[in-house]
């Protein structure tokens, strides 16, 4: 139960501060289709017996990465490109599942999250990211904030602009293999999302809302823990149901002067 | 900064065609033209945003993505959802001076103060991008491009939302910065007082119809390639 704990916080923590950039650059869709694309990645984990978190971690990436180099090299939107590695991903991680007899693993826990039977292992490589993410979110604030605000000025201003874009997906994806452990595959989103565009209604400027966003995630996924291991529930969608229930508590009874 | 023979394709079609001018340091242009004349495209390939299919665009001491160049984009480029307050956009003209994993110091700091300074947004440096003005928002901006320290400035339909009195101040700050020896280019389809506005114009309607002085470059004939018939009975008081 510790362990859960534990990996419950860094998840509540975690996804709203990537999930701030997330939802003011209108990419709530990536973070989904990252968390489906990692299937993969967790299946071959399962085969080879590494820890399927480890092994989730350079799928995303790759994944991150080609998104970005697909839609500009075949000239499609990023939802095209998205969509169509989301898509393939997911394909080609559940024909790996049924086709390999030598593992044993409930689907329904992949697709909606175990944190109770989350590994030592697993929880060190979601200390490890949350170490990196971070860092990176520490230093490249400013390019990050500049890449959301004026995408083409930022361009313009320096290289650098594009290796901040990457490394900001970089980030979206090992947060998501976090995520991930807590939520499932499916509910990862809603963690991503929901509290960070709570915090979004609520605060005046965006190092705010990373704050109250990592505040409501963390109470949104404790809460949720605590309520699916006395009723026997799956933890990602009693996480899910707690964020959106505050999200809705925030919608109704926000005060007017806050922007939206 | 000289273009030379400069073409541009977008989606498989002819943007700009064959473009050739000179702009001397401390020269404020206008880039007019209709709707579709090509402005932005000329702009994003100034600015390496695009690929040039022929010709050559040339930046003398601003090579592009250096920070010597700073972009000013029309508005619907801009991400307006994102909180961010003045300070924090006329700080990100200072990213490109800052080395990897570098914060922003106290001599940055000091540099944006006096950028807001010279724009007139000091005592608005806390409010929200949202809350202003289009005027003040284009002043932002420049003071962004002020703390980039760049050579060359291409603002892209600055003076869209700005009310006369905001774009005449805009003007006053952007005089100021050419005084300085700074490259401006302005791209806009508003024909108000262009001659009190700017040193040079460049006319352009997918190509360079005319380039010089305001007061040479707007014949009946310039008139009438970039706006037809129409345009015969145009003059640069934006009146007919």
């Amino acid at each position: 139960m510790v362990r859960a704990l534990i990996g419950s916080i860094l998840v509540g923590v975690m996804c709203p501060l990537v999930g701030a950039y997330t939802v003011t650059r209108n990419l709530a869709f990536i973070g989904d289709a990252l968390a489906h694309a990692v299937l993969p990645g967790i299946v071959f984990g399962y085969i080879v017996g590494v820890n399927p978190a480890i092994a989730a971690v350079p799928t995303g990436v790759a994944v991150a990465v080609l998104v970005r180099t697909l839609s500009r090299r075949a000239g499609l939107s990023s939802d095209t490109s998205i969509g169509i590695l989301f898509a393939t991903m997911f394909a080609l991680g559940l024909v790996m599942l049924a086709t390999a007899s030598t593992i044993r693993v409930n689907i329904e826990d992949l697709l909606l999250g175990q944190i109770l039977a989350i590994t030592p292992t697993g929880i060190y490589v979601s200390l490890g990211i949350t170490v990196m993410v971070i860092l990176g979110l520490f230093a490249f604030h400013h390019w990050l904030l500049f890449t959301s605000f004026d995408p083409l000025g930022a361009q313009v201003n320096s290289t650098r602009a594009s290796v901040a874009d990457h490394a900001f997906l970089v980030m979206l994806a090992l947060v998501v293999v976090i995520g991930i452990q807590a939520a499932g595959i499916v509910l990862v989103m809603a963690m991503l999302v929901t509290p960070a565009a709570t915090a979004y209604l609520l605060a005046r400027r965006f190092v705010s809302i990373m704050m109250t966003g990592a505040a409501l995630g963390t109470a949104a996924a404790v809460t949720g823990l605590y309520v699916s291991y006395y009723f026997n529930l799956s933890a990602g969608p009693a996480m899910t149901l707690v964020a959106s229930g505050i999200f809705v508590l925030v919608v109704l009874f926000r005060p007017r002067t806050t922007p939206a | 900064m000289s273009l030379r023979g400069v073409t541009v394709e977008v989606g498989g079609h002819t943007a700009v065609n064959n473009v050739t001018f000179d702009v001397k340091a401390g020269t404020l242009m206008g880039v007019v033209g209709p709707n579709g004349a090509g402005k932005s495209t000329l702009f994003n390939a100034i600015a390496g945003l695009l690929p040039v299919r022929q010709g050559k665009v040339t930046l003398h001491g601003a090579g592009q993505g250096s920070g010597g160049l700073a972009y000013v984009p029309q508005r619907e480029s801009v991400n307006w959802r994102l909180p961010v307050t003045v300070m924090d956009v006329v700080m990100m003209g200072r990213c490109c001076r800052l080395g990897w994993f570098q914060r922003p110091g106290k001599r940055d700091r000091q540099i944006v103060k006096a950028c807001l300074g010279r724009v007139g947004l000091w005592d608005q440096r806390s409010a929200l991008m949202t809350e202003l003005s289009g005027g003040q928002r284009q002043r932002v901006f420049v003071g962004r491009a002020l703390a980039q320290e760049a050579s060359v400035l291409l603002l892209d339909e600055a003076f869209s939302g700005a009310d006369v009195a905001a774009q005449e101040a805009l003007i006053g700050v952007l005089r100021t910065l050419r005084d300085e020896g700074r490259i401006i280019l302005l791209a806009t389809h508003d024909l108000t007082n262009l001659a009190g506005r700017f040193d040079q114009v460049l006319c352009l309607n997918r190509h360079v119809c005319a380039c010089g002085p305001p007061e040479q470059v707007f014949t009946s004939e310039v008139m009438e390639q970039m706006y037809g018939a129409h345009g015969v009975g145009l003059n640069t008081d934006g009146e007919s």
